[in-house]
């Protein structure tokens, strides 16, 4: 049994209009996404902007309604729960892209990182100081920051101050949406090493959410390409960046800057075929209504969304 | 070749009620014509400031420059008035910002904002200005130029407003392209059509570019020439190829290792440890000294010179003095420097 099943989840939003603001169309964020994953492995979800990588992280963790579909954690029902039944959320904790905005400006680093403790366990003073000191050595800030505000931090200190209350109850599964994408190269690199020293350590299990695929590819196991609300390509790491199958994807990995100026003209004349073909061939690969056909195996870990017909 | 622009010494502070930060502190470096120069720091580093310092758009009075010349084609631009510096903006030197959703007015159609230039700076009637401005779309690649002239900004798609910014800073023809960050608020496909864009330009227009960006992907992409920069400072200077075949500088190297690339699968990131100094007070002595693990004793005392590499590489290290002990860049980063060299032959290791 998977620990996170999600079957053909949609999330539409209503588009309203009219004089009587009645809803006149939907907008399909999300359009039957289905995917699973195993404990303490990292999932990646990969797309532009747009494509419902993020609502569909917000779905899972109840932060967006879904409109039709099932999602199931180690077990449990989870689709749209209420908050009498809260108790599943508590093993599910989010990490947002932007530190900036993520954390509030009015309230001090204790506050932060102990209200997730407030909402689910009865601490004394004491013992939530105790365990905010806990989470604050886990996340490599010193004690001193208990009592200042998110403003005296750095980019990369306040995402770790964001992981500290993402892993304050103890979860099973974070979603990480874009974590390190407002940040820095050199400090990239320390959040994403922290990342994966916690994940072995308190054996949890990412849904990481991204865009840059150099930072994908080295952190996760499983990917899933999103275009359009819709998987076109899923697959293990090696079977994305080796063997891309669906145009959408190639052209994904023929945009990454390659870091060797020596690989240019190969580069651009790579980047120029792959164009090239997906302009003569989208229509090979979309429907008339311009989304990815349902997803066909090729193998067992590898899945393609090409149409019926072959 | 010539050079275009020449930077001397120069050093930017701001005023704050907490003291004076020093963003900039003594950088050297020149252009040349028809050449890309990036420039590469964190945020902070003071790489922003400097291309603000050359076109005179600092937040004055708090922002000023305290020492420096900035000669642009031999006339030192510093003592320009703002009516001077006028006629040169836009004209000679143009700037591509980071952000096109914010750079862009949104109560403007976007074909008068590129033609405003036009009409200023070369004195073109409207008519003719028109026509310049749906040349300049379709060189940039907005299709049905005629009909997106008389759109508003929220009308186009991110790729597209930053194409539109693209037009307004091509449109005098600028002898320097000043490129903020010009793709770090887009999607990575859309980043690759907007490099790809800008090169074709230069080639096209023999303008300079100097390019500002902390994502090395993209300057091994475009630049002649990178620049390093910390803490306000040029650390490390050298043509691509010597930035990322043979970087001399921990902070390089640091900056190198902790990309992760479509090559490093599973090994750790070489992470630069701590974060960047006050610039409130910067640090005696080498400014990376506190995060650097290959930190000499005197790096603490005393700010390393420029030593020079090669004819074209400098970098600002006390590794590279003559007594100092030999050390090797961590692992990771040599192994990348192996990779690079063996798809080319023509490299020494050693230069």
């Amino acid at each position: 049994m998977a620990f996170l099943e999600v079957e053909d989840l949609k999330v539409h939003f209503p588009v309203k209009g009219g004089i009587f603001g009645r809803t006149v169309d939907h907008i399909r964020a999300v359009d039957g996404v289905s995917f699973s994953l195993e404990k303490g492995k990292t999932y990646g979800l990969v797309g532009e902007s747009g494509s419902g990588k993020t609502t569909t992280g917000r779905a899972i963790i109840g932060l967006n309604r879904a409109t039709a579909g099932k999602i199931t954690y180690n077990g449990h029902d989870i689709t749209n729960l209420k908050k009498a039944d809260l108790d599943v959320r508590k093993e599910i904790q989010m990490i947002f892209q932007d530190p900036y905005s993520s954390l509030n400006p009015k309230k001090r680093v204790l506050d932060i990182i102990a209200e997730p403790l407030r909402n689910y366990e009865k601490l004394s003073k004491q013992e939530e100081k105790k365990r905010v000191l806990e989470l604050l050595e886990l996340v490599g800030l010193s004690s001193e920051s208990i009592t200042k505000y998110p403003h005296q931090f750095s980019g990369g200190q306040r995402q770790r101050i964001g992981v500290a209350r993402a892993i304050a109850l103890k979860p099973k599964l974070i979603i990480a949406d874009e974590p390190v994408s407002a940040l820095d190269v050199s400090v990239q690199a320390q959040v994403l090493n922290f990342m994966e020293d916690i994940q072995e350590a308190l054996g949890l299990t990412y849904i990481f959410i991204g865009h840059d695929l150099g930072v994908i590819r080295h952190m996760c196991d499983d990917i899933g390409i999103m275009y359009k609300g819709r998987y076109v390509e899923e697959g293990t790491v090696d079977d994305i960046f080796d063997n891309p199958q669906h145009i959408y994807t190639k052209r994904l990995v023929a945009a990454i800057p390659d870091i060797n100026p020596e690989n240019r003209r190969e580069q651009i004349y790579y980047r120029q075929e792959v164009q090239k073909e997906y302009e003569q061939s989208y229509d090979d690969y979309f429907g008339d209504d311009g989304l990815a056909y349902g997803l066909k195996p090729i193998s067992e870990t590898h899945l393609v969304a090409l149409p019926e017909k072959g | 070749m010539s050079k275009l622009l020449e930077v001397k010494d120069l050093r930017v502070s701001f005023k704050t009620y907490s003291g004076e930060v020093q963003a900039v502190r003594g950088i050297d470096f020149d252009l040349k014509k028809g050449e890309t120069l990036a420039i590469v720091g964190e945020s902070g580093s003071g790489k922003s400031v400097t291309t603000k310092a050359i076109t005179k758009l600092l937040p004055e009075p708090q922002g000023y420059i305290k020492t420096g010349e900035i000669l642009f084609e031999g006339q030192d631009i510093t003592k320009y008035s703002n009516k001077q510096m006028q006629k040169l903006r836009g004209r000679d030197i143009s700037t591509v910002f980071q952000d096109p959703m914010t750079s862009l007015n949104p109560t403007m159609k976007v074909g008068k904002q590129i033609a405003e230039g036009l009409i200023k700076h070369r004195k073109m009637s409207k008519a003719q200005a028109r026509e310049k401005t749906i040349e300049l779309l379709e060189l940039v690649g907005i299709p049905q130029a005629e009909k997106r002239l008389n759109q508003f900004p929220h009308q186009f798609s991110g790729g597209m407003r930053q194409r539109a910014v693209v037009a307004i800073a091509l449109a005098c023809n600028p002898k320097i392209l000043i490129a903020d960050e010009p793709t770090t608020a887009l999607d990575v496909t859309i980043q690759a059509q907007i490099l790809e864009l800008m090169k074709d330009i230069q080639r096209e227009m023999d303008s300079a570019i100097i390019f500002i960006t902390h994502d090395l992907g993209v300057v091994a992409n475009v630049a002649d020439r990178v620049a390093v920069m910390y803490a306000g400072k040029i650390v490390e200077v050298g043509t691509a190829d010597d930035i990322f075949y043979n970087p001399k500088h921990p902070y390089t190297w640091g900056l190198l290792g902790s990309m992760p690339t479509l090559d490093s699968d599973e090994e750790e990131l070489f992470a630069i440890p701590g974060s960047p100094p006050d610039m409130l007070n910067p640090p005696e002595g080498d400014a990376f000294a506190p995060r650097n693990r290959f930190a000499l004793e005197i790096d603490t005392q005393m700010e390393p010179p420029m030593f020079q590499v090669s004819d074209t590489h400098y970098a600002a290290t006390w590794l590279l003095h003559e007594y100092a002990p030999k050390i090797e860049p961590p692992e990771s980063v040599q192994r990348r420097m192996q990779g690079f060299a063996s798809m080319d032959d023509g490299k020494d290791g050693e230069a």
